[in-house]
Parts: C-alpha cells; structure tokens; sequence
C-alpha cells in the first residue's frame, strides 16, 4: 500500500455504475508540489474519479486518503483544505460575479471584496465583477471559476476540464496559475484532454487503458 | 480563518433571500395560488357565510399544503441543476448546516410570507378576526413543519427530472396530521371552544420535525448527490 503521510492518496479504488465497472482499481499519490495530470477518452471515469477523490462519491471499494487518514474521519479539514472546480462552472445567474464568489468562498474562509476582486483581476474578468453571471460568456464564466479556486487559498486543488471555453490568453492563464500553485508548495490534479504546459513535476496518469 | 457554523449559517440564509428577492416572480407565485385557491371558494359555493366559514379552516389549510409543496420543489435543485450544490457540499460546513440554512431561508419567504396574507384570506372566507392570532399561530408551526417535510421530499427528488409530483406523493401523506390539527384548531377558535390541544400537537409535531428532519434531509440529499 501506497500512503503518502504528507498528501493525498487514493488506493485501489473500485466504482460501479449500475452495472458498469467504470473505474477499476486506480490508484495514485499527490504530494505537496506536485501536479497530477489525469486525461483518457470520454467515459473512462475521469470526472468520476476526481468526485470519488472531493469525496462528493463513496467508492464501492477502496481507500482515498488524506495526510494518511481516510477522507470520510477528516472529512473538514480535507474539505477545508481543497479547492474543486467541476466542468460546469457553477455560478448562480442571478448573482453577480463578486457575489457568487463571496458566497462560495465566504463559507471556507474570511474573506473581504478587495481579495475577491483582486482575484477576479488576476483572472482578467475584473470587468464583470458587478455583473450578474448570467450575462457573461462561458468563458468569462469560466474565469469566474478560476478566481473562485484562486481565493479559496486551498492547498489541493481539483478541477475538472478547466481550459474548456476558454480562449488562448485563458489556457496560458489558467496554465500560469496551476504553476505558481505548485510551486508555492500546492498539489493539484487536473483531468484535461490536452497537454498542460506547465514547467513543473507532473506525472500523467491515463485512465481507460 | 476557518469560518464558524453561524456565520455559515448566517451567510447561507443571506444567500437565499438574495436570490429570492431577484426572482420576484418565483418569490410571489406560491403566494399568489395561496390566494387564488382560497378566493375561488367563496366564488364558487352559495353564498351562504355560515357554510363558507364551516369550511374556512380547511380551504385554509389544504391551500397552504399545496402553495408550500409549489415553492419547496425548488429548494435544492436549481442548485443542483447549475453545481453550486457541489460546490456548497464541499465548503467544509457539513450539509446539515448548508440544508438547515436553506430551509430556514425557504420558510422566511414561503411559509412566513404566507402567515401574513393569511388575515385577507381569514377575511374573504368570513373567519372571524378575533381567530386571526389562533389561526396565524398554527400557519406558523404548520408551515415550518411543511418546510421541513417539503426539505426531505426535495432532497430525495433532487436528482429526478421530473420529481415535483412525487415529491407531493412523499409529502402529502406524511402533512395529513398537520392538516386535522391545524384545521381544528382554527374550527375550535371559530365556535368558541378552547382549540390549546390541537396547538400544542401542532407545536410537538413542529418541534419533532424541527430536530429530526436536518439529518433526514441530509442523508437524502447525500444519496442523490452521488
């Protein structure tokens, strides 16, 4: 068995859909200042994997494990200490840009206006930041997101399909980002379909092989 | 740094209502059908005022059923339709917080919005208005009892394309004990007997929901997230 006291480990982990086997026994490690890159063709399990990983899914079988102890007994803390971004966005329209983030990351962690937006300039959507979300594109949506991941300060992050609808200045950001994350000690696993180019320890793992 | 429960709390419940109050439309409908309902009464018996107020109470109560069962359907699941529920399940709270705060937000707009309309409709059905206090106390405990059904039939629909009807299914039956009481108690002030007994069942039931239904609802609402 493979734990790593110091991050995030996931063993041998089985999930069924129905009667589909959709994951079959994967396992991996994530240490701090490291980025795991998870891709495969669709319906291999990806995204199933990183909800199994949030905690969001209980595998049928296996163990994902958090500075060595089982996610369900640290269930706060690893919350606490993880940031995820799922393929959709996860915005409310009706909300504006600052709002959605105050109310999302307000719940983790203190947090005033003025972080928020310098986030969301950071992001390069400081523009919308009075908007409802509702009126923006997808892809200013989609930076919405990344500010959102960006202010929780967490340690882990998860995210699932972030380059989607996003334009080349957005890929290269949100490449940019994911790099001074782990470089500034963080872990992160990110499920995507092209390369990442990040100049950082990445390892690959290919799912439905 | 780590934000404690009550603020969570507090944080959620300002959610809510924000998104509320920018939808009036959806804020106003169920009570407008609470008043619709209860209007159509009088048009369409006789005109007869003591058999409008022999039926007063129940009218009364059954509209109440239906207009919170309309608004609850959508307690979880625009949330979970656009994945800021995932991203609520994730925050560290725990889902009892995020569902008791959601819920508590719910009743402020439905069910509290509803005991204050509740003397026109006592009004145009001819109750009283020495009944109002007895009748908007037991709207009180009723529809705080109907949200927190209304919370479990929502988290176990949550997932369902089309879940409002049977979330009525699980709902229904389980508020006919809200009904007789709640009913009775506003009969009983209207003839002028003591109606404390049927309050304070209605009270034990509040109370037993109220405990209970949290950690109901967040087992439903955990099973259809995954």
């Amino acid at each position: 068995m493979n734990t790593a006291a110091d991050g995030l480990s996931v063993d041998q982990v089985h999930v069924w859909r129905g009667d589909r086997h959709v994951l079959k026994g994967v396992s991996l490690t994530l240490r701090p200042r490291q980025l795991l890159h998870i891709s495969g063709p669709n319906g291999t399990g990806k995204t199933t994997l990183l909800r199994v990983v949030c905690g969001l899914l209980r595998p049928e079988q296996g163990l994902v494990s958090w500075l060595g102890q089982s996610i369900s007994s640290v269930r706060a803390e690893y919350q606490a200490a993880l940031a995820y971004a799922s393929h959709e966005p996860a915005l409310k329209g009706d909300l504006t840009a600052l709002e959605n983030l105050r109310f999302a990351v307000g719940l983790k962690r203190r947090v005033t206006a003025g972080e928020l937006r310098a986030s969301l300039e950071k992001t390069g959507v400081a523009g919308c930041a009075d908007l409802p979300a509702r009126v923006l594109s997808a892809g200013q949506r989609r930076r919405v997101a990344l500010a959102r991941i960006l202010s929780m300060k967490a340690s882990l992050w998860l995210l699932d399909e972030p380059f989607t609808n996003l334009d080349a200045a957005g890929t290269d950001l949100t490449g940019a980002l994911l790099q001074s994350h782990v470089e500034g000690g963080g872990a992160a696993l990110v499920v995507a379909h092209h390369d990442l180019k990040v100049d950082v320890d990445m390892r690959r793992l290919e799912l439905g092989l | 740094m780590n934000v404690g429960s009550i603020e969570a709390f507090t944080l959620i419940v300002r959610r809510e209502l924000c998104l509320s109050f920018r939808r009036p439309d959806q804020l106003l409908q169920p009570l407008v059908f609470f008043l619709i309902v209860t209007t159509l009464f009088p048009l369409g018996l006789s005109l007869q005022l003591s058999l409008l107020r022999d039926m007063a109470p129940g009218v009364l109560w059954v509209a109440a059923l239906l207009s919170s069962l309309l608004s609850v359907d959508s307690l979880f699941k625009s949330d979970a339709d656009d994945g800021t529920l995932e991203q609520l399940a994730l925050c560290g709270q725990g889902l009892t917080v995020i569902v008791v705060a959601k819920t508590f937000a719910h009743w402020l707009v439905s069910g509290a919005a509803l005991v204050l309309a509740s003397p026109v409709v006592g009004t145009a059905l001819g109750i009283p208005p020495g009944v109002f206090p007895t009748m908007m106390l037991s709207l009180i405990l009723g529809t705080l009892t109907l949200s927190w059904l209304g919370a479990i039939g929502a988290g176990l629909t949550v997932g369902l394309k089309r879940g409002n009807v049977l979330l009525s299914l699980i709902v229904l039956p389980l508020a006919m004990p809200l009904l007789i009481f709640g009913a009775g108690a506003t009969d009983r002030a209207i003839s002028g007997t003591s109606a404390a007994g049927a309050l304070y069942f209605l009270a034990a039931l509040c109370v037993f929901t109220c405990t209970l239904a949290p950690f109901a609802a967040t087992v439903a609402l955990r099973i259809t997230l995954e």
